[in-house]
């Protein structure tokens, strides 16, 4: 009898992931999506061409877990930065990692312009309907009812106007090939993310345009529900205002298969 | 075909002597009286193979102008006035990340929208940091075109060297004059000092992040006196000024730019009068050419101060020379056009000691 175990590597930390313990809160849709843009960036073999642009927000910090060159933009001014990258360094891979608060408010002209002027740029855009990292004050994509710290009795719209669906005004762009709504609160989800990431990044590669995946993330600290409740919530709530599926795809990728 | 003469406005010989200068990226939104430029460098930029892009805004352009400045290239933007006040931000961020760019400012009148005329009105902006934080940006004015294009050269140096953003502060005057000028040879961008410190992706490196966002509060004091240093080291390289007849002048006229040229004029006519007047013109507002300027006023009666902007440069003036000498002030605010007359008449008021233009500054 052979008595010696064997020992296959059938999970692991991606190459493109530092080491470090993330500030996240636990719950929090950040690592996952994290993670998903370092595989993809792994198995397209893309590291050591990327530049990265991470928001101001709760992912201001990024540069500390993505062993990829990156630089921070001003709130809301990713996709600027990222343009002036691209234009000078085409052959290099550039993706913007932006939050609500950073793409839909501060940054809405900055994110249509890019769009439209069709950058051959990745938008990783999550969106948790609230501003995380100065503690739960109301977002441009807050829920009508949803409560916020400055909309304590909940979002109403004769006096906070709607939830911004931007990702469909992005669709509406010329300039834009491929959008996808995606979840990160289940692992069926997750896995449909991962598809989505990694046909945005591919856009890119070929230079079809500009492609955007929005991912709805649970943010159990600043909704004030269990990682349970808020993954639930995610799903259940959040998805009747932001429908999960693809908003625009004019790559012909499937049509090719 | 270099060193040929040619008629040009002043904004267009700033794109053709950044373009000279390795400058390959421009970013830039349409404002008065500066569209000369983005509109030259449309198709400059394309002909030398570099990138212009008209940004939907100005806050987009000076951003797009960072990412590239992050890539390792030359580059550039441009506006005026109330377009500079919303490229603030990103200035801010760009002496944080020690990003070089070059900022063209051709000032108009303000506050506010003001109107198109020339002015001065933004020294206070330009040399005191519009932006938050504690940081300085070089500052340099040209007084004509044929000068414009020796600190444009400069300004792209300086912004290299220390990895700075430098400032070119211009007017709606120079900005828009044509004079005839000569430009120097391209320069050979493969020969610019390398820039270990870009971002162009981690190939057989480790990753590398710039950023201004420094949490731990000895990080950020530290990097404070990093940034500080430099500025201390920029002070003491980098001051330029033009002295003109001030051997022998009892009044000395200090001003910058279009009032200078202004000034200069005025200074020849009154020479002929047999008055002893001399002009001071300091080319870089930040740093300031103090010592100069003060060893000059132990020297000479009277220092008169004439700006487009109601006594903004005048408080470096009286940091310099304090109580050596006394100190007048003729300040037109912003959207005015004077003449060297109007100048003349302020000189002669001070030999005169009528007072009748102009103000004496109690020191």
């Amino acid at each position: 009898m052979n008595t010696e175990l064997t020992f296959r590597k059938v999970f692991g930390r991606p190459e493109t992931l530092t080491d470090a313990v993330t500030h996240y809160c636990p719950g929090c849709g950040h690592s996952i999506a994290h993670r998903l843009v370092a595989e993809c960036i792994d198995e397209f073999g893309l590291r050591e061409k990327t530049i990265a642009v991470p928001p101001v927000g709760c992912a201001v910090l990024a540069y500390d877990y993505f062993k990829v060159d990156m630089i921070e933009a001003p709130h809301g001014r990713g996709l600027a930065v990222a343009t002036g990258i691209k234009r000078v360094q085409p052959d290099k891979f550039v993706f913007t990692y932006q939050g609500d608060g950073d793409l839909a408010a501060i940054g809405t002209a900055e994110t249509i312009h890019a769009a439209n002027r069709g950058e051959k740029l990745t938008t990783i855009y999550i969106n948790n309907g609230i501003y995380g990292m100065t503690g739960g004050q109301m977002a441009p994509t807050t829920l009508i009812g949803m409560k916020a710290t400055t909309a304590p009795m909940g979002r109403d719209p004769r006096l906070h106007g709607y939830p911004l669906d931007i990702s469909r005004m992005i669709a509406l762009c010329e300039g834009v090939v491929y959008v996808e709504r995606c979840s990160l609160a289940s692992v069926k989800h997750i896995k449909q993310a991962k598809k989505a990431i990694r046909k945005a990044f591919q856009c890119q590669l070929d230079e079809l345009g500009y492609a955007l995946v929005e991912l709805l993330s649970p943010c159990p600290t600043n909704w004030k529900m269990s990682s349970r409740d808020a993954w639930d919530w995610t799903n259940t709530e959040m998805t009747k205002t932001y429908p999960l599926g693809v908003l625009k795809d004019t790559t012909g990728y499937e049509a090719k298969k | 075909m270099p060193n040929e003469r040619m008629l040009m406005r002043g904004s267009q010989v700033v794109g053709e002597a950044a373009v000279r200068a390795g400058c390959r990226f421009y970013a830039g939104y349409p404002i008065t009286p500066q569209n000369e430029l983005p509109e030259y460098l449309a198709s400059r930029m394309f002909e030398v193979g570099g990138t212009f892009i008209q940004g939907e805004s100005e806050l987009a352009s000076i951003n797009m102008t960072l990412g590239a400045a992050a890539s390792g290239v030359r580059t550039m933007t441009s506006s005026a006035s109330q377009g500079i006040s919303l490229k603030q931000e990103a200035i801010s961020f760009m002496c944080g990340q020690e990003l070089p760019v070059v900022i063209v400012n051709m000032m108009r009148g303000g506050p506010g929208l003001g109107n198109i005329g020339p002015s001065g009105g933004d020294y206070f902006q330009a040399t005191r940091g519009g932006g938050n934080g504690d940081y300085r940006t070089p500052v340099l004015a040209g007084a004509n075109c044929q000068e414009l294009v020796d600190i444009t050269f400069l300004a792209f140096d300086i912004a290299d060297k220390y990895r700075t953003p430098v400032i070119l502060l211009g007017d709606g005057l120079i900005g828009q004059v044509a004079e005839p000028v000569v430009f120097p040879d391209f320069i050979n961008i493969e020969k610019l000092p390398k820039k270990d410190w870009k971002l162009d992706g981690c190939l057989g490196r480790e990753a590398r992040a710039i950023h201004s966002q420094i949490l731990d509060a000895q990080a950020l004091y530290d990097h404070n006196m990093h940034l500080k240093k430099k500025y201390d080291l920029i002070t003491a390289n980098e001051q330029r000024w033009e002295e003109i007849s001030t051997e022998d002048a009892e009044v000395v006229v200090v001003a910058y730019g279009t009032p200078a040229r202004l000034a200069e004029s005025a200074i020849e006519e009154l020479r002929s009068e047999g008055m002893p007047v001399g002009l001071f013109r300091p080319i870089t507002l930040w740093p300031y050419p103090l010592k100069p300027l003060r060893e000059l006023s132990k020297r000479v009666k009277k220092i008169a101060v004439f700006e487009f902007s109601l006594g903004q440069m005048l408080e470096d003036v009286i940091l310099s020379v304090g109580e050596r000498a006394e100190i007048f002030f003729y300040g037109v605010p912003g959207g005015v056009i004077t003449t060297p007359d109007d100048v003349a008449q302020f000189l002669r008021s001070i030999n005169k000691g009528d007072a009748k233009i102009g103000l004496r500054i109690e020191v």
